[in-house]
């Protein structure tokens, strides 16, 4: 699966990966993004499954929890930024306060999409993080 | 002595989420104060809080209520893993609000979910509790502060 997915009426395709440990986020960040050019590669519950599947799909989009068990998503930010220092991801969770929002920043975190959102607060997220 | 800002904090956590996840907003109906533990819903979502506070903060809500949030949302699994995943969002929002409101004097737990009638809820004897009603369409809901 680490094949460039087909690029979609002339635009460049993304591989888009999502990683929450809750069925019902994955699901609607599924659901609710609207970009055509980005092709879901897998979903992840947990840091530990996410390092596994992005190493089997290379994703170029990450839709990141915080508070996961097994890896938390900070530490899972990190990983992935030093397999592939050009993934963009984007922080999606309900810790609201700076601190955590800087360190994931720090980290290697590309955006931060407060929980809950709308659809058009993920979809003006997300293509804020593919400019 | 329970602050009326500390329990805004928890009060504005839940009601957010009905308003943005499910586009329509929740109303609050009168506190009340409990000695021990007040009855429960099927589904609920706890935080511990310790520092500055001591005790647990939950919303507990039934399966009715929940079903009905979950269509609201588009979801089609109603599933009981579903409705404990739903409870868990919905605590885990009250948390995210509660530490960007009081920082690190308050040290707030990752949520945990208990199900069915009569879950053990920790709580020091004599504690007492505020009880929120969280109301939303034809259903209520109760967030319970239970600090010291």
């Amino acid at each position: 699966m680490k094949n460039n997915p087909t690029p979609l009426n002339g635009k460049r395709a993304f591989k888009l990966m999502i990683v929450d440990d809750s069925n019902i986020m994955r699901r609607r960040i599924e659901r609710s993004q609207q970009f055509e050019e980005l092709q879901l590669v897998g979903t992840a519950g947990n840091g530990e499954e996410a390092l596994e599947l992005f190493k089997r799909t290379d994703p170029d989009v990450v839709t990141m929890d915080l508070t996961m068990p097994r890896m938390d998503g900070i530490e899972c930010i990190g990983r992935l930024v030093q397999l592939k220092p050009a993934v963009r991801i984007l922080v999606v969770s309900a810790l609201a306060d700076k601190a955590t929002a800087v360190e994931a920043m720090e980290k290697g975190a590309n955006g931060f999409l407060n929980k809950p959102f709308t659809d058009r607060q993920l979809n003006e997220a997300i293509a804020e993080l593919m400019r | 002595m329970l602050y009326e800002q500390e329990l805004k904090t928890f009060v504005d956590g839940t009601t957010n989420f009905f308003e943005v996840a499910a586009q329509q907003p929740a109303s609050i109906g009168s506190p009340y104060l409990m000695e021990g533990s007040p009855s429960v819903h099927e589904y609920t979502g706890v935080i511990n809080i310790s520092g500055k506070r001591e005790g647990v903060v939950y919303f507990t809500a039934p399966k009715a209520m929940l079903t009905v949030l979950l269509m609201k949302m588009q979801e089609n699994d109603f599933s009981h893993e579903t409705m404990r995943d739903l409870v868990g969002e919905v605590a885990n929002t009250i948390s995210g609000n509660a530490r960007r409101d009081f920082g690190r004097d308050f040290v707030i737990s990752v949520p945990s979910v208990l199900s069915g009638e009569k879950p053990a809820i920790p709580q020091k004897p004599g504690q007492r509790s505020f009880i929120i009603p969280i109301n939303w369409r034809s259903h209520s809901a109760k967030l319970v502060v239970s600090l010291s």
